[in-house]
């Protein structure tokens, strides 16, 4: 089905499936439990987990599949931003020219930056990236934000004010909006002592990383998608082989960049605002670490890696010394005191001390990332032994 | 004029002239053979062949044109391809990628920008693969992956990934260094095959000379960086000068 074959439609299905029903997945504890404090199904983080997975799948094109580790792709995704919010800005609140234009004012980006940064490969490749991105960032902070031309405004971020011209606006809504669905409508489902919300932005975001998802599955098993797993492997047969492995990387370079727009656009759709930050190298870093946990090279790891640490941060961040002693509540006294002393510094702002800890054990354990995890318990259940499921397989002629 | 002309090469690293005034002819449809001890500049010269190296003088025309100065994959898509004295494969995929890539090259030349195309509908691709392994009779090892097979075998892949491209020259830099005496011998039945069946040039460089009697119509040698005598096989075997440079130099 979809061009794909019997192995690649059941993942592509099951994604599918997960991504509709993720307000209910997401939403394990009833609203009222001590629990509740861990349902992730509220429209803004699954919103991120859409976003953050295309991010990702992108991002795993070029570094799982073609092996060029760049360390400045959040620029990507800031321009994106950036792009939307300025179409905003000018023509109407509806996302569909915004996103049109992240994507493709980021393909033209990353054609730039990268003709250039693909001239090395290795870890020079990775400085060369990291060292635009940060241009960028400097450059939307400040440089491109003065009176007489002002693209990003600073600090205070792009936003849309009333006396913005919006020449397309009518009377059309406010707030972003898909031809008058507005992005933040939200109808919740009450059943017994839980709450399901149901988030138009959701499940356009949701919309959007099935289709990119999809691409990645098709750009996985075509001839193209063969030649950037060669070129990963052995660049110097690839060249002697007849194949010129510059336009293979640069198109991979600018495919996983326009991904990067989409979602940056995503983002600016979910939330009119575009800030310089959201450039940093920090942003560029997490992109990183989301494929690497999840399984790098391999189709649904980078969406279990986004997930994952999305789920960190908006989760664990939240976790803080009142909620523990809640928990431990039952315990007496000075017991509960030691263990709230114990936690603390892993919840709350100490978060990116777990996200570590636990990044650290999985590329030690399994360096194959979370997917390689569910392989190896996978096996054990059903005591076959088979390799990552979305790895790609031998091809097989077509029945 | 022969299908590949060298003309008056040199190569000099730093101190160490490589190459001096390397003339050769390679004429169309033989199998001409390079021997000399090691150092002696045969992989050296292989390499201004493809566009790993540029030669500092001369000149070097295939099929009548110059090819200094190009880049490998540009000399590839000429129809030269060249098998490696360490095997250069795609040594992460299966065999039967590692050839599909060679095959798509040779079709699609060397860009091709479908990342929506399924590699299952190729059906002509696999076919050609298929046939391609079994003449190498790497059928049974389809699905490997090619790091882990012997050093034989991705000797013999990386010739199948050569082949399969149909290449107008074929470039072999010591084809059967480190394989077991069967394996060298179905080796030269192979190789024996492509000069009868597909009338493929080839330049073969061998240390071996089993390999370059039952093989070869014309023999270099090169000493030194500088062809002493060009010889059919059955001259060379009695020749003084080939005796000298290899006992002078080190025998493998
Ligand atoms: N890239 C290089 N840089 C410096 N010296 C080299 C290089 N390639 C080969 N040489 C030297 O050139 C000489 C010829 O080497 P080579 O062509 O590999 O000999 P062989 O006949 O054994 O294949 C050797 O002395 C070798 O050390
Ligand atoms: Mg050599």
């Amino acid at each position: 089905m979809f061009g794909l074959d019997k192995a690649d439609t059941r993942t592509f299905l099951f994604v599918i499936a997960i991504t509709l029903l993720a307000p209910f997945i997401l939403n394990p504890f009833p609203t009222d439990s001590a629990l509740a404090q861990f349902n992730g199904g509220y429209p803004d983080l699954m919103q991120r987990f859409m976003i953050f997975g295309i991010f990702a799948v992108g991002f795993n094109i070029l570094f799982g599949l073609t092996g060029y580790l760049s360390f400045g792709h959040a620029a990507f995704l800031g321009v994106g931003s950036y792009a939307a919010v300025w179409m905003f800005k000018l023509l109407s609140f509806n996302i569909i020219p915004a996103i049109a234009l992240s994507i493709l004012v980021t393909g033209l980006f990353s054609l730039a930056i990268g003709y250039i940064c693909l001239r090395r490969s290795g870890i020079y490749f990775s400085i060369l990236t990291l060292a635009f991105a940060q241009m960028s960032f400097a450059m939307a902070y400040s440089v491109l934000s003065n009176p007489s031309f002002n693209l990003t405004n600073g600090e205070t971020g792009l936003q849309v004010y009333a006396s913005d011209p919006q020449y397309l606006k009518g009377s059309g809504p406010d707030i972003t909006h898909l031809f008058g669905l507005e992005m933040n409508a939200t109808k919740t489902l009450e059943v017994g002592a839980w709450a399901f919300q149901f988030n138009t932005g959701f499940y356009v975001c949701a919309f959007f990383m099935i289709v990119a998802f999809y691409i990645a599955m098709r750009i996985f098993r075509s001839p193209f998608g063969l030649m950037l797993r060669a070129i990963k492997t052995n660049q110097t047969r690839l060249n002697y082989t007849g194949l010129n492995s510059r336009p293979y990387t640069l198109a991979a370079f600018v495919i996983s960049g326009m991904y990067a727009g989409l979602a940056g656009g995503l983002l600016a759709a979910m939330d009119p605002l575009a800030g310089a930050e959201r450039m940093q190298w920090t942003a560029s870093g997490e992109v990183v670490l989301m494929t690497i946990l999840g399984g790098a090279g391999t189709l649904i790891g980078p969406l279990l890696g986004a997930g994952f640490i999305k789920y960190f941060e908006n989760i664990f961040s939240k976790i803080n010394d009142n909620v523990l002693h809640t928990w431990f509540s039952l315990m007496p006294e000075s017991i509960e005191n030691f263990l709230v002393t114990i936690i603390h510094p892993f919840v709350g702002k100490g978060w990116h001390l777990t996200l570590g800890l636990m990044f650290m054990l999985i590329v030690i354990f399994l360096p194959g990332g979370l997917v390689d995890g569910g392989t190896r318990i996978w096996n054990k259940i059903t005591g076959r032994n088979r390799t990552s499921p979305d790895v790609v397989a031998s091809p097989k002629p077509a029945e | 004029m022969g299908i590949l002309e060298i003309n008056n090469v040199n190569k000099r690293f730093g101190g160490l002239q490589a190459l001096g005034d390397v003339n050769l002819s390679v004429e169309e449809g033989t199998v001409h053979a390079i021997i000399g001890p090691n150092g002696a500049g045969k992989s050296t010269l292989l390499n201004c062949l493809i566009g790993k190296l540029l030669p500092d003088t001369g000149t070097v025309t295939f099929e009548g044109r110059s090819i200094l100065g190009l880049k490998p994959h540009q000399i590839n898509q000429l129809g030269i391809s060249r098998v490696f004295q360490t095997p250069e494969i795609f040594s992460t995929l299966s065999v039967f990628e590692n050839v599909m890539i060679a095959c798509f090259a040779k079709r699609d030349g060397s860009f091709q920008l479908n990342p929506l195309t399924s590699i299952r509908g190729e059906r002509d691709i696999h076919d050609k693969v298929e046939q391609m392994l079994l003449d190498v009779n790497m059928a049974d090892k389809r699905n490997a992956i090619a790091a882990s097979m012997s050093r034989g075998d991705k000797r013999r892949l990386e010739m199948a990934m050569c082949l399969v491209q149909d290449p107008k020259l074929l470039l072999l830099d010591e084809p059967t260094a480190g394989m077991a005496r069967a394996d060298t011998n179905n080796t030269i039945e192979l190789l024996k095959e492509i000069e009868e069946k597909r009338g493929i040039t080839m330049v073969i460089i061998e240390h071996d000379m089993h390999v370059v009697f039952s093989l070869a119509n014309k023999i270099t040698v090169l000493a030194q960086g500088t062809p002493i005598v060009e010889d059919v096989p059955s001259k060379i075997k009695g020749n003084l000068k080939v005796q000298e440079a290899y006992l002078g130099g080190a025998h493998e």
